[in-house]
Formats: C-alpha cells, structure tokens, sequence
C-alpha cells in the first residue's frame, strides 16, 4: 500500500516505524528536517519536507496514486485541511486524520463527504485516556480491550498464588462457573505464548488472555486472582491532555486528584472539572504525596510528557504505599527496563493508539486490530463475508478452519449477541471473528483467510 | 565480533554474485574459443569460492548494519572486486599482466575511468574485450545500488550503502519510499539508456560486439573502447554523434530521468538548475574548442573544427574519455582546459565522475551571495536550487568536500611526481584518475603502461577515491572511525 504520513512527531513516527515493517510504501511530510531525517536513518521509508497540506508538497509525495493518507500532525486544523486536499486534487480513496479538539469530535456531520471527507478520526488522547479508564475499571487486569462496539472484551491478568484455577486445568472453568461465557484464547508463560486447550494447567505467574462479556469479566477475574475491591481513589500525575480527560471520564465515579505543575494550566484544569481536586504541586514531591494520602490511593497514573518523570514519581508512589501505579511510556525501551518489576502497568501510547490506524491497512474486511505484548502478537476482529465456496471461513466449524500456527478464535459476534468459540461453532457470513495472533508473522495469512477469493464470485 | 560477522556476511554474499558477471565473457570465450576459457573459468571458481568461504559460516547473522559498517562495506567491495576483478587480467594466456597492471586495469574499468595500460587492444581475445567493457557497466551505475535493487536483504541497510556510493551532495532524496524501488528504478533507466545506444551504434554501422560493448561503456561514462584508436577507430560522424547524445545523457541526473519518464515530459529537465548549468557550460566548452580549433590547426574546415570539438569537449567533460583525435597535441590552452572541464565533470547522481556540476553551482551562488553581502550588509540571503533553500549544512559540505579534493588532489599529485612522473603528467594522471576521466597529457596521453608499477597503485586508489567521493574512503582512514 502506498500510504501518506503528515506529521513526524510521537504519532507519526510510530505509525511509520509501525507500518514500515508491513511492506508498505511510506512517504512522511513534515516541516522539521531534523525530525524527517532521523525517521529517514531509522527506517526504509522516504521524508517529503514542506507544509503537509500544501498542495503541491503532497503531489511530490505522491498523492497522485496514494492509497491511504494518514494526517496526524499537531494542529487539527492542518490535519483536516491535508484531508479536504487528498480528496478533492487527489482522490485518495482512505483518509485518516488524527482530531484531538472535541468540539469538532461533537460535530459528526462536519466530516461528510461532502462537508470535510474524513474516513476516520483518530484522536490517540482519547484512546490512551480510554484504555487507562478501563485498566482502573476492572482492578487487576493488565490490558483491557473492547470488541465489536464493546460487546465483547479481551482482557489480559496475571494468574496469583490463591485464584481458585492456579493449578487446575481449564476445563475446570465452566463448572466453577456456572451460565459465564468465557474462553481462554492465549497464555504467556515466562513471556513465551502457549496456546491452551482443555488440559492446560494454569500456573502462577501466567499472563492469561482470556475473552468474555463486560459483565462476566470481574467473575472470571476472580478465577485467577483473589479480586480487589473496585478502584475507587486515584491520583493523576500530570494535568495535560490526557490526564484531563481521564478524570473528566472517571470523576462521577471515582475519587479523584490531580497534580500539576502549571500553575496557568492548573487553574484552566480546575474550572473544567466538576468533583476532581486539581493539586498545584511536584508529583515527584514526597512530602505532597504523603499529605495526599498517597499510601491509601488505589490507583496512581503518572500521565505527564516525561517518561522519565513519571517512572521516578510512580516508582516514588510505589514505594510510599500506593496499591497499583501505572506511567505512561513513550520509549519503548524504558517499558522493558520497569514493566512488572517496578511498575505495576507501563502504557505505552503509540500501542494504545496504533491498532486503530492497522485496521485500515489490512487487507480483508478487519475491523479492529489492537497490538499486544509490545507489538509481538495482535488481537484482530474481522468479519467474514461471502459463502461456503468464495470463503475459507464462512460455513466451516473451527476445527475446519485451518488457522495459521499460533492463532485462536474467541468469540463470534452475530449481529447482537455474542457467541464464545467452541470447537463446533460453524462461522456465518457476516460474523464478526474475534482472534489472537501471538506471532505477529502470520498476520498476513490470517488476513488472507478472510480474503473473499475473486474467482469465486 | 558480530560486527563485522555483518560485513563479512554482506561481503560473501557480494563476491558470490560478482561472480556470476564473468559468465558472459566465458561464455564469449567458449563459442569463439579464443583461448580465455580456463582463465575465466578459474576465475569464477576463486571468486566464487571466495565469495561463500566467507558467506557460509556467517549466513544466519541477522543483524542490522549501522550507518559505519556500511562504509567498510562500500569500501571493501570496491577493493575486493577491483582485485578479484583483477584475476581474468593475469591468467588469460597472451596477456597475463603483472598483478599492479592487472589491478589497474580492473579498477580503471569499474570505476569508469577508463585508463587502460594495454596496447594493442585490437588484438586481445573478444572475450577479455567484453570483460572490460561490462566491468564498467557494472560499476557505472553502482555495484551496490545494483545489489540493492536486487537482494532484498539488504532492507534498511541498503539505505547506508546506497548513501556511501552514491554520488553528489544531497544522498537522502529518494525517487520512491522504498530504497529498493529506487535502487530498481535507476537501473531499469540505465538498462534502458544502454539498449537505446546499443541499437542506435548497430545502426549507425557498428558490428553487433562493438555496439553492445561500446553502448556499455559509453551510457557507463566509462570510456574503454575495443580498438586502441577508440571511438576515432570508426571515422564515421553518425556514431560520434550518438556516442555525444548518449554520454550528455548519462552525465544527467538519473533522478530526472525518472521524473521525466514518470510525468511522461520533459519539464523535470528544464526546471532543474543543475542540469541548465550542465546544458550551458558543456555547451560553451564546445564552442570554445570548435572556435580554438578552426583558428588553428584547421583554418579551412571548420566543420571538421568543431566535429572533433564537440565530441572531445562532451567526451572529456562529462569524463567518459572516448578520444577521436590526439586531444593533447591540440594547440595552446585547449588540452587544459578540457581537463579542467573533467573536474566540473557531470551531474550529481549520474554515472559521471568529478567534483560534481551542482557542487560548482553551489559554489558560485555562495560567492555571488559574498558580493551581495559587500552591497547589502544587512541583506539575509538564502542560498537557492530551482527555487527551494538549500539547506547551510549542504552548503558546508560542498566546502569541505571542494577542500578535501583540492588537498588529496595536491598530496597525490606531489606522491606521483616522487615516483619519477614529470609535472604535465602527474597533474594530468592524478586528474584523470581522481575525476575518472582516464586519458591523460604528456606521458599517459594514450595509454598508462610505460609508468612504474608504485604509480599504477597509487592512481588506482586515486580512482576509487574519486568513485566513492573522496569522504566514504577517507572515513575509513581516521582514527575515530575505529575507536567505536
């Protein structure tokens, strides 16, 4: 595919470096020589410099026969302008812009056809900030992620010493559980990905992937582990954009503060927010943390532009009693060097937010792709068209589908209701399959089984 | 050290493939069995076995090449191939050169220079003919371009060695986001410009051999030919005119090819500064040789004047070095001033050698910005191409990189002339080695056998210095680069 990048920041860099690998051709505008030329170095792909709305700085891009153009610069207002000119010089059939402001969100008939034509809006902020408020929604998980309009989760948690199953096998789990619909799809033992079947023996210490209904996660959850009670304190470290948005999003329900250095910034948070206590201070200020009670908070988010500092002030939170800290973390190294040991969750944005933008470059009709085990293996929902002859999906059980190595089924999706995979499930053309990849290779094959062959037709 | 288990991997695997470019001249020497067969045979068999001794034990390292090791590969490569290149030379019977010779001679033809130390080139067996010829194709466009374009591999460190090899100022402005595309696209073109010229020479009367090893070394700016009077061997103004369109041709930025070939017109071509300073200065050399000539030495035919003129001025300009006439016995500043035409030499990234057309535009803009600077002090002046800034960093390379040349250029010039040359031909030698010119004046005029062996080696590295731009290799010469 010939894809378009505006904007080398933090999102277009790891959009790029992300759909590099896919044998795809890249082409990144930016205005900043420096930054191009560092993606350039990095990575086989080539940098345009120039203003990425420009006319004609997106025709020596190539816009003429561009497949997709993905505008994730700073300004919103660029982004849907680069858009606006894609699609009237150009016509290029996909395309993605990122929009963080909400009032434009609000406004879904600005982004018509025939208004500003925009496929899809991405807005990383929002997605970070959801991905956070479901990890303090279900205490304990360690990846939550939502399918098919959130009818379906796969959520990820880590088997303790003293879960009712560690130590059993599987296909224990429906007698423990009674009328839950669930299914174990991957577990990761001593990061190496085992696929289950009924015999598996959960052990301490796995990282079990299992998929359910919102309403069965917490009484699965509870197989694994002894259940924390719900997250009800939480202190954000960090008042920018996400960290905003995640109170605004949890305030109703959960207790929250805010610490932020800004004094301008703080003041401009707090007249936004209703019930969350914006705190003006250092989140690396032991003093500050201890007056908060920081040793009775449930939670505590270091959402601040520094990785460095929100390593330093979740591992200070950490050690002055807080129950789960999280960071976010932009350095995919950095996420190797504290994940686990240190901290309790490291979030790493750019795989919060890639999996939204990887929908749209698979081919076969792929709904949602969310990355997992930092971009080792995927989650993908994809639905399945056509019939027995034109599919390699449709009218077959799962034991006739030949899956790649590595792959399982979840869950089906048939128009409202949710159907956990069994191994006589038959597929039915318009089903949404919800799947784990845990080697990132056989992405293309899975892609291709759902590919409707054209001689078929 | 996993380091250079890379290169050594990367290299193997090089030297394995070269070897395959000797089946042509082999199977040449087969059907006119003309005596070259075991020596290319055995050449094959040492480069080949070369090739996978190193390749074998290190296949599966997979790791990515820094932007370093690709300067030790591009390097080694060039050494490696000259001197394994070098091995038909001193085995075909009737030749059999002495190593420096053999050297020489195989570098000069893959780094287009196209100085040879053969006489009687008439009489060498086609299939060695054919030999030099196609080294020079080779190293026209690039070995290693042709290696990316060709191993996939080579993914993202294919970049770094595209970048080491490539000539001109500005390396990083790809055709196409992929390094592999762009590698491909640049030799389609080439492949293309040679079949046009290998069909235009068969119809201007060549026989088919000389057409395809002629049209080699001509889109190549190669410049050996198979007859010792060169083009001139022909006498036929038919030939000379196409050899005069093909090498303007190949000393064009290939990347404006391409766009043409794209948009399918030639707007590309007449937008671009480079390629308007490249039209105006070959131009005016010409009509200065034509004029100086038919003043001269042909007083009563101008037409002839400017024939030779013409031909000689594109040819040494553009540093192919095709003669049809003795150039250096022309009168007065004629034979210099060709010379110094070769340092201009062609555009950046063409298969011409010298300092490069848009690294003297770039150098005049800076001192016409010197002179605006005396009238206006308070005037802020940025340096442009084809209406776009060119970035200060570039126009700081293009100093240093004119600097490094004219100091190499010196030092060689005074170690050649240590070594027994006199003044006229050391200047001219190291000039026409270091631009990848190949004939020179005095001594070397037509060919470089009568020098010692020391000289042969040190215009050799001379050559590869100017193939490689001068900074690739030295790199490899600092201190620091090693250090880690």
């Amino acid at each position: 595919m010939k894809i378009i990048i505006l904007g080398a920041g933090q999102v277009g860099s790891s959009v790029a470096a992300n759909l590099c690998n896919e044998a795809n051709d890249i082409t990144v505008i930016d205005r900043n020589p420096v930054c191009l030329q560092a993606l350039q170095d990095r990575f086989d792909l080539r940098g345009v410099l120039g203003h990425g709305s420009h006319p004609e700085i997106l025709a020596r891009a190539g816009a003429q026969d561009a497949d997709m153009i993905v505008a994730v610069t700073n300004s919103d207002e660029v982004n849907m302008i680069a858009c606006q000119v894609a699609y009237t010089l150009f016509r290029t059939p996909t395309k993605i812009a990122r929009v963080r402001e909400t009032q434009y969100q609000k406004a879904t008939e600005l982004f018509a056809q025939e208004a500003l034509p925009i496929d899809v809006l991405i807005s990383p902020e929002q997605e970070v900030t959801d991905y956070i408020r479901r990890l303090i929604e279900f205490p304990g998980a360690l990846q939550v992620l939502d399918f098919a309009h959130g009818r379906v989760q796969l959520v990820a948690a880590r088997a303790f010493y003293g879960g009712p199953l560690v130590g059993h096998k599987l296909n224990e789990l429906p007698d423990q559980l009674p009328g839950v619909e669930t299914r174990v799809v991957a577990i990761y033992r001593r990061h190496e990905p085992i696929i289950p079947d009924g015999d598996t023996v959960i052990e301490t210490g796995d990282d079990v992937f299992f998929v359910a209904a919102p309403k069965h996660i917490r009484a699965v959850m509870s197989e694994f582990q002894r259940l924390d009670s719900p997250n009800k304190r939480v202190l954000i470290a960090g008042g920018g954009n996400i960290g905003k948005r995640l109170a605004i999003a949890l305030e109703k329900q959960c207790n929250i503060k805010i610490i932020e250095s800004n004094p301008e910034r703080a003041q401009q948070i707090s007249e936004e927010l209703k019930h969350a206590y914006v705190l003006l201070g250092d989140a690396a200020d032991e003093e500050l943390l201890v007056e908060e009670n920081i040793d009775q908070t449930d939670v505590f988010c270091a959402l601040t532009n520094a990785d460095e500092a929100n390593i330093i002030s979740s591992m200070l939170a950490k050690r002055l009693g807080a129950k789960t800290v999280m960071a976010l973390i932009n350095r995919a190294a950095y996420v190797d060097l504290v994940q686990r040991d240190i901290i309790d969750i490291a979030i790493s944005p750019q795989q919060a937010t890639i999996g939204s933008l990887l929908a749209h470059v698979r081919r076969g009709d792929v709904v949602k792709v969310h990355a997992l085990r930092r971009g080792a293996a995927e989650a993908i929902e994809a639905i399945a068209h056509g019939d027995r002859n034109s599919s390699q999906v449709v009218g077959r059980s799962l034991d006739d589908i030949e899956l790649p190595p590595g792959t399982t089924i979840g869950a089906v999706v048939r128009g409202d209701s949710v159907i956990m995979a069994h191994h006589d499930t038959v597929i039915e053309a318009e089903d949404h399959v919800i799947m784990i990849v845990t080697n990132k290779r056989h992405v293309r094959d899975v892609e291709r089984l759902f590919q409707v062959s054209v001689t078929f037709l | 050290m996993v380091r250079f288990q890379v290169i050594q991997r990367i290299l193997g695997l090089l030297l394995s493939i070269f070897s395959l470019a000797l089946l042509p001249p082999l199977l040449i020497a087969h059907w006119t069995r003309d005596g070259a067969e075991t020596a290319f045979a055995t050449a094959i068999a040492v480069i080949l076995t070369a090739g996978l001794t190193l390749w074998l034990p290190v296949r599966k390292v997979n790791r990515e090449m820094k932007l370093r090791d690709g300067f030790i590969v591009v390097v080694l490569f060039w050494v490696v191939l000259g001197t394994s290149g070098s091995i038909p030379f001193m085995l075909v019977e009737g030749l059999k050169m002495s190593a420096p010779d053999a050297i020489f001679e195989s570098l000069s033809g893959l780094t287009t220079t196209g100085a040879t130390v053969i006489v009687g080139i008439d009489y060498l067996p086609p299939s060695i003919l054919f030999y030099r010829q196609l080294l020079q194709w080779l190293g026209g466009m690039g070995i290693i371009v042709l290696a990316v374009a060709i191993l996939p591999i080579l993914g993202i460190g294919g970049m770094q060695l595209y970048r080491a090899e490539t000539p001109g100022p500005m390396k990083d402005a790809k055709l196409t986001p992929r390094i592999t595309e762009t590698a491909k696209a640049l030799w389609y073109i080439y492949l293309g410009l040679t079949i046009a010229c290998a069909v235009a020479y068969l119809s201007a009367g060549m026989s088919l051999f000389d057409a395809i090893s002629h049209s080699f070394s001509t889109v190549a700016i190669g410049g050996f030919s198979t007859h010792d009077l060169s083009l001139g061997y022909f006498d036929n103004p038919a030939i000379e005119a196409i050899a005069v369109v093909f090498m303007f041709m190949a000393g064009i930025n290939f990347s404006l090819h391409f766009l043409a070939w794209r948009y399918r017109n030639g707007k590309p071509y007449i937008f671009d500064s480079e390629f308007r300073m490249y039209g105006a200065f070959t131009l005016a050399v010409c009509v200065v040789c034509g004029i100086g000539l038919s003043v001269t030495t042909y007083q009563d035919d101008w037409i002839e004047a400017f024939r030779l003129g013409i031909f000689q001025a594109v040819s040494i300009g553009t540093t192919t070095g095709f003669t049809t006439a003795s150039f250096q016995a022309w009168p007065g500043f004629l034979p210099l001033l060709l010379l110094f035409a070769s340092f201009v030499g062609a555009c950046a990234g063409s298969t011409g050698g010298g300092i490069k057309v848009i690294r003297f535009l770039l150098l005049y803009k800076q001192g016409r910005r010197e002179i605006q600077r005396l009238i206006h002090p308070n005037a802020i002046i940025t340096i442009k191409m084809g209406g776009r800034p060119v970035n200060d960093r570039v126009v700081d390379a293009v100093w240093g990189f004119f600097a490094t040349y004219v100091a190499v250029f010196a030092a060689l010039l005074l170690t050649v002339m240590a070594t027994g040359l006199d003044q006229v031909t050391a200047f001219s030698a190291v000039a026409a080695c270091m631009n990848n010119l190949g004939p020179g004046l005095g001594d070397v005029s037509t060919h470089y056998g009568d020098i010692p062996s020391s000289t042969k080696l040190l215009l050799s590295f001379a050559m590869v210095l100017g193939r490689l731009e001068i900074f690739t290799l030295l790199v490899l010469l600092t201190p620091s680069f090693w250090r880690g």
